[in-house]
C-alpha cells in the first residue's frame, strides 16, 4: 500500500433546469414552491387526448448553453421518447431527445487553482422535459406533486476527464458561473436547478498492472461540498473495496450510489445488471427542429463574454489578482458594473476594493445583486475619484457607499459634504493648524526632535493632535508630510 | 324528418319550417326507438342538447348571426374529450374519465352551432375492425342487426345510417372511419393528416390518427370538414395554412373534375370479395361515361402495408397508453399492495384483450434488438408506400379501390381470428401510412342487400377535389339515398 498509485477518472452527468416563463410542452408557469399540483394542465398532467408543443425559449436557451460549451449545433434535431413507469412521470414516458442531440461535441475551460485552466470535453447537451416529485410524507402513502413535471431540462454529459475531487467542482462552479452569466438558469444547487451525478472510478497500477475499478454512479448532491466530498469518499472506498474484493470493470459491475449528507458516506442504491430498456423511438406527437443559420446567428448574438474570459482579462487589463478578479467576476451584473465603474473614470483598483468590500457586503445583507443596491456607477467612480485625490479617505468611503445604499441617488460629494468627510489636504490651510498644535505641544516636539525612543509615538501624538483639531478631516499623509518638514 | 341531410335540415332550419329542438327532439326520439337495437352511443345529452338547440332558436328568432351547423344534431366518437359526460375510448380503464377540456374540434363544432347528441360507441381505444372490441356496449349494423358494423367507429357509423344523428365525427387511423362508412352505406372521409387538429383525441396511433366527419352524403361531409379543418396552435404536428391554404370545401363541390383520371391497382383489388369487386368497376364504369380515363398501374408495396402498420400504429399505441396506470386518473385496482401492482394489476383489469394484444406487440418492436428490425424496417417500409403513392399520382387525379375485402361480417365471425380481423383493412391502412386524404362512398349492395363502398384517395391536402370527385358519382347514383328497413 505505501506505493499504491492510482488515477481518479470522474466523468458528469449534469441536469440544469432553464429559467423560461413557462414550460417545456405546456403554458404552466415555471414556478417553485408553490402549492402541490397548483401549475399544472392537461398536457403536463399527461391526460387523455394531450399534445405538446414546444416551448422555442428553451430551445434557444439550450442552443445558447451549447455554443458557450463550443459544441456543434444540429441544424436538424429531433424528440424521442424515453419510456419508463414512475409515479412522478404521468405520461410514463419523458421526452428527450435519444439520438440527434441539439448539440454534440464541445469543451468547456475550468479554472484550476494554480491559475491555469484545464479543457474538459462535452459530449453532448440535450433537451427534456423534467419529472414532478413524490413526496413521501404522508404515513403510509406516497403523494405525487407535478408542478416541476414538464420543466426545460438541458442535460450536459461530460468525457471523464477529471481526476480530482476540486477539478469536479471547479468545473461544476464554472458551468453554474456560465449559465447564470447566459441568464439561462437560476442555477440553484439547492433548489436542485442543477444536478450532478459524477460517474467515479480509479486506474490502480498493482505489480506492474493496470486496474480499473467498477464504475459507480453517485446521486443526491445538492451542493458543491457535498460533490466534492462524495467523490472524496468514493476514491477511499474503492481502493479498499478493490484490495478486498478485487472487483474491476470487468468483473464487477456498475452502480448507483445515494450520499448520505449526515454521515458523508455513499450507500449502495441499486447495481445494474442490465441497462435498462426505454424503448426511444421519436415522439410522433412533434416536429422536428430545423435550426435554420439565421436562428442561429441571432442566438450566437446574444452570446456573452465567458466568466472565465472575463476573469482572465479583468487580471490582464486591470492588474486585479486573481483572487479579486474571481469575487468581480462571480456575477455577470457585478462584472458589467465594475466595468462601467472603470469606463466612468473610476481608478480599477480603487473600483474592486469599494465593489468587493463595502457593496458586495451592502448587497449580501440586503439579499441582492450589487446593480440590486441602484448605485449609479458614476458615482462610484466619484467616489474613487475622491478617493485617488485624498478628497475621501478610505473609511469615509466605507461610511459614504453605506448612506449611498440607503440614498442611491445622492452623489458621493453631497454625502460627504453633509457629513463632514471631506478629507482637509490643503497644505497652507493644514500648516496653520499644525503649527497651533506644536505650539501647544512643547514636549512632544522635543520628544521628537531629540529622536530616541519616543519620538515615533511622540509623533503620532502630535498627529492625532491635529486630527482632533480637524475633526477627523485632515488628510492623515498630508499632515505626516507637514510634520515630518516642520520637525526636521 | 330525420332523413334529411345535414345540408337539407339547415335549410329547413333557416326557411323556419322546423325549429332546432323540435329537429333535436325527433332525433331523440329516433335514439329512444332505435337505439336500444342499434346500441351506437355510449352516452347521450338530451338536456344540454335541447338546451343548446333552444338558444339557437332564440338567436335565429332574433336575428342574430348563428354557425353553419346550427341546430345539427351530430354524435362524436367517444375517444374525443369533452367537458361534458365522460370520454370512455370504450374501455373499462376511462369508463369513469371525465376529461377537463374540450377536444379542439369539440370547440369547433360548438362554435360552428352543431347539437352534440351523443358520444358514439367504438372499438376499445379505436383498436379494431368491428367495434366489438367495445368493452362498454355492443353495436350492431342498422342494415343487418346480427352483423358488425365495422370498425373502430362502429357507433358514429351506425347512429348516421340508422337516423340517430344527422352527421358524426369519427377517427381513422388504419381504416376506422371508411371501413364502417362502408359496412353501413354512409360517407366516411379521412383528411390528409395534419388537415384536422387532433388535440383531444385520445391517441392511438399518433403518426396516422386523423379526425374526419361520418355523413349521409359527401356534401355534408364537405360541410362538416368546413368546420373541422384548420391549423391549431396546440397540435404542432396540424398543416400551417399557408404550406396548404384551406378552401371552401361546398363552394365547387357540385363541379365535375374535367377529364378525370382514375388509377387502380388490378392485382390488389383481386383480393377483395367478387361482388365487392364488381360493385367497384361499375363505379369506375359510370365515371368512364362521365368521361373519366382509367389507367391500371402497378403499387408493388401496398401489400406490406398491414405488416408495416402493425409494426408502426402498435409501437405508438403501446407508448400512447402508457400513461393509463391507475396512479393520476382512471381505473385502479383495488388488489394492488404497491406501486407495481397499481401499475400491473390496474392495466391487467383495465384494459381489454385486444388492446392489450397491440401493446404487446408494439412494447416488442421497440425493445432494444428488435428496433432495426421491427420498427425501422416498418418505417423504411412506410416510405416506400409514399412513394408508391407519388409515382403514381404523377400520372392520374385519384385512386380507386374497395374500402374492405368483405362486406359487414357477422358479430364473432372473426374475433377469436385477430389476424383476419386485421386484414379487413387491407385497403384503408396505406392512406393512414401515406397521409392523404381518402373517402368511402356507398355504391351498391350485394346479393344479402349488405351496403358496398368505394374508396377514393387523392394526393396530400387535395380534400376539395376529393370529394368532387366522390360528388360526381353520388351526383349520378341514389345507393346513398337507400335507409336501413330498421331505419324507416
Amino acid at each position: 500500500m505505501d506505493h499504491l498509485q492510482y488515477k481518479v477518472v470522474v466523468g458528469l452527468e449534469i441536469h440544469v433546469q432553464l429559467c423560461t416563463k413557462s414550460k417545456m410542452f405546456c403554458s404552466c408557469a415555471v414556478e417553485f414552491g408553490q402549492p402541490p399540483n397548483s401549475r399544472v394542465c392537461p398536457v403536463c398532467l399527461g391526460m387523455p387526448g394531450v399534445l405538446p408543443v414546444m416551448n422555442k425559449q428553451a430551445l434557444e436557451y439550450a442552443v445558447l448553453v451549447g455554443l458557450a460549451l463550443n459544441c456543434e449545433i444540429a441544424a436538424f434535431t429531433k424528440w424521442d421518447r424515453k419510456s419508463y413507469y414512475y409515479p412522478d412521470l404521468p405520461k410514463n414516458y419523458q421526452i428527450s431527445q435519444y439520438d440527434l442531440p441539439l448539440s454534440a461535441g464541445g469543451f468547456i475551460e475550468i479554472p484550476l487553482e494554480s491559475g491555469k485552466s484545464k479543457t474538459i470535453r462535452i459530449i453532448r447537451a440535450h433537451l427534456e422535459e423534467d419529472a414532478g416529485k413524490n413526496l413521501h410524507t404522508a404515513g403510509n402513502f406516497s403523494q405525487v406533486d407535478l408542478n416541476r413535471a414538464g420543466t426545460p431540462l438541458l442535460e450536459i454529459v461530460t468525457e471523464p476527464d477529471m481526476n480530482t475531487a476540486a477539478e469536479v467542482r471547479a468545473l461544476a462552479v464554472e458551468l453554474q458561473r456560465m449559465v447564470r452569466y447566459l441568464g439561462v438558469s437560476e442555477a440553484d444547487m439547492q433548489k436542485g436547478h442543477m444536478r450532478f451525478e459524477p460517474n467515479v472510478n480509479l486506474i490502480i497500477a498493482k505489480d506492474g498492472i493496470e486496474y480499473r475499478t467498477p464504475i459507480v454512479e453517485i446521486k443526491n448532491l445538492n451542493s458543491f461540498r457535498a460533490l466534492e466530498k462524495s467523490i472524496d469518499y468514493e476514491v477511499s472506498r474503492q481502493i479498499d473495496e478493490f484490495f478486498e474484493t478485487g472487483k474491476t470493470l470487468e468483473t464487477g459491475t456498475k452502480s448507483t450510489r445515494g450520499w448520505d449528507d449526515v454521515k458523508e458516506v455513499t450507500v449502495l442504491q441499486r447495481e445494474k445488471e442490465d441497462a435498462p430498456d426505454y424503448r426511444y423511438f421519436p415522439d410522433p406527437d412533434l416536429v422536428p427542429v430545423q435550426l435554420s443559420k439565421e436562428w442561429l446567428e441571432e442566438i450566437k448574438s446574444r452570446l456573452c463574454e465567458l466568466p472565465i474570459h472575463k476573469q482572465l482579462r479583468f487580471v490582464n487589463e486591470y492588474g486585479l489578482n486573481d483572487y479579486d478578479a474571481g469575487v468581480l467576476t462571480a456575477d455577470r451584473s457585478t462584472a458589467e458594473y465594475f466595468e462601467q465603474v472603470v469606463a466612468q473614470g473610476g481608478d480599477a483598483k480603487r473600483a474592486c476594493n469599494i465593489i468587493t468590500q463595502d457593496l458586495l457586503k451592502l448587497a449580501n445583507e440586503k439579499g441582492c445583486t450589487v446593480v440590486g443596491l441602484r448605485i449609479p456607477a458614476n458615482h462610484i467612480a466619484q467616489l474613487c475619484k475622491m478617493v485617488v485625490m485624498g478628497v475621501a479617505s478610505a473609511t469615509a468611503a466605507t461610511t459614504i457607499t453605506t448612506i449611498m445604499s440607503g440614498s442611491p441617488d445622492k452623489p458621493p460629494e453631497v454625502i460627504a459634504r453633509e457629513r463632514n468627510l471631506i478629507q482637509k489636504s490643503d497644505v497652507g490651510e493644514l500648516e496653520a493648524v499644525v503649527d497651533q498644535v506644536l505650539a501647544e505641544n512643547p514636549k512632544a516636539v522635543e520628544d521628537v526632535t531629540s529622536g530616541g525612543k519616543k519620538s515615533s509615538k511622540a509623533c503620532g501624538f502630535l498627529l492625532g493632535q491635529v486630527m482632533q483639531k480637524t475633526k477627523g478631516q485632515a488628510n492623515p499623509k498630508v499632515v505626516s508630510e507637514i510634520l515630518a518638514k516642520k520637525l526636521e | 324528418m330525420e332523413h334529411l341531410t345535414a345540408l337539407e335540415l339547415r335549410k329547413t332550419i333557416s326557411a323556419g319550417q322546423i325549429s332546432c329542438v323540435e329537429a333535436a327532439e325527433e332525433i331523440f326520439q329516433q335514439i329512444d326507438r332505435l337505439d336500444p337495437i342499434i346500441g351506437a352511443y355510449i352516452s347521450t345529452y338530451p338536456h344540454q342538447a335541447l338546451k343548446n338547440a333552444a338558444d339557437i332558436d332564440r338567436r335565429i328568432a332574433s336575428g342574430q348571426p348563428v354557425g353553419p351547423l346550427a341546430g345539427i344534431p351530430v354524435a362524436i366518437k367517444d375517444n374525443m374529450c369533452t367537458t361534458f359526460g365522460a370520454t370512455t375510448c370504450a374501455s373499462k380503464i376511462l369508463e369513469n374519465f371525465y376529461a377537463p377540456y374540450n377536444a379542439t374540434v369539440v370547440e369547433k363544432l360548438l362554435a360552428a352551432d352543431a347539437v352534440i347528441v351523443g358520444k358514439a360507441n367504438m372499438d376499445e381505444f379505436a383498436m379494431g375492425s368491428s367495434t366489438e372490441n367495445s368493452a362498454l356496449k355492443t353495436t350492431v349494423n342498422p342494415w343487418d342487426t346480427t352483423r358488425v358494423p365495422g370498425g373502430s367507429s362502429g357507433g358514429p357509423a351506425a347512429a348516421v345510417a340508422a337516423g340517430l344523428c344527422y352527421a358524426a365525427l369519427g377517427s381513422d387511423t388504419g381504416g376506422s372511419i371508411r371501413l364502417p362508412a362502408g359496412f353501413c352505406s354512409v360517407v366516411g372521409l379521412k383528411p390528409t393528416y395534419g388537415r384536422v387538429s387532433r388535440y383531444g383525441l385520445v391517441a392511438y396511433g399518433s403518426s396516422l390518427d386523423q379526425i374526419g366527419p361520418i355523413t349521409r352524403t359527401v356534401a355534408d361531409s364537405a360541410l362538416m370538414l368546413n368546420v373541422i379543418a384548420g391549423h391549431d396552435p396546440a397540435d404542432s404536428t396540424s398543416i400551417d395554412e399557408n404550406v396548404a391554404p384551406l378552401c371552401d370545401y361546398l363552394e365547387k363541390l357540385d363541379e365535375p373534375i374535367e377529364k378525370l383520371r382514375i388509377a387502380i391497382v388490378p392485382h390488389f383489388n383481386a383480393g377483395a370479395d367478387r361482388q365487392v369487386q364488381n360493385a367497384l368497376y361499375e363505379a369506375i364504369e359510370l365515371y368512364k361515361k362521365l368521361g373519366a380515363q382509367v389507367i391500371e398501374v402497378d403499387m408493388p408495396y401496398l401489400d406490406y402495408a398491414i405488416a408495416a402498420y402493425y409494426v408502426i400504429a402498435t409501437a405508438e399505441a403501446s407508448s400512447n397508453l402508457a400513461r393509463y396506470d391507475g396512479v393520476h386518473y382512471g381505473y385502479r385496482s383495488d388488489r394492488a399492495r404497491d406501486y407495481i401492482e397499481v401499475y400491473s394489476k390496474s392495466r391487467a383489469e383495465g384494459f381489454g384483450k385486444e388492446v392489450k394484444r397491440r401493446i404487446m406487440l408494439g412494447t416488442y418492436a421497440l425493445s432494444s434488438g428488435y428496433y432495426d428490425a421491427y420498427y425501422l424496417k416498418a418505417l423504411k417500409v412506410r416510405n416506400l408506400i409514399r412513394g408508391d403513392f407519388a409515382r403514381v399520382f404523377q400520372e392520374c387525379d385519384c385512386i380507386m379501390m374497395p374500402v374492405s375485402p368483405t362486406t359487414a361480417f357477422k358479430m364473432g365471425e372473426k374475433i377469436d381470428d385477430p389476424l383476419t380481423m386485421y386484414l379487413s383493412d387491407i385497403y384503408t391502412i396505406a392512406a393512414n401510412l401515406a397521409g392523404i386524404p381518402a373517402i368511402s362512398v356507398p355504391c351498391g349492395f350485394d346479393q344479402n342487400d349488405l351496403p358496398i363502398g368505394v374508396q377514393i384517395l387523392t394526393p396530400a391536402f387535395t380534400e376539395d377535389r376529393l370529394l368532387r370527385i366522390a360528388r360526381m358519382f353520388e351526383a349520378q347514383t341514389d345507393w346513398h339515398a337507400k335507409k336501413p328497413p330498421i331505419a324507416k
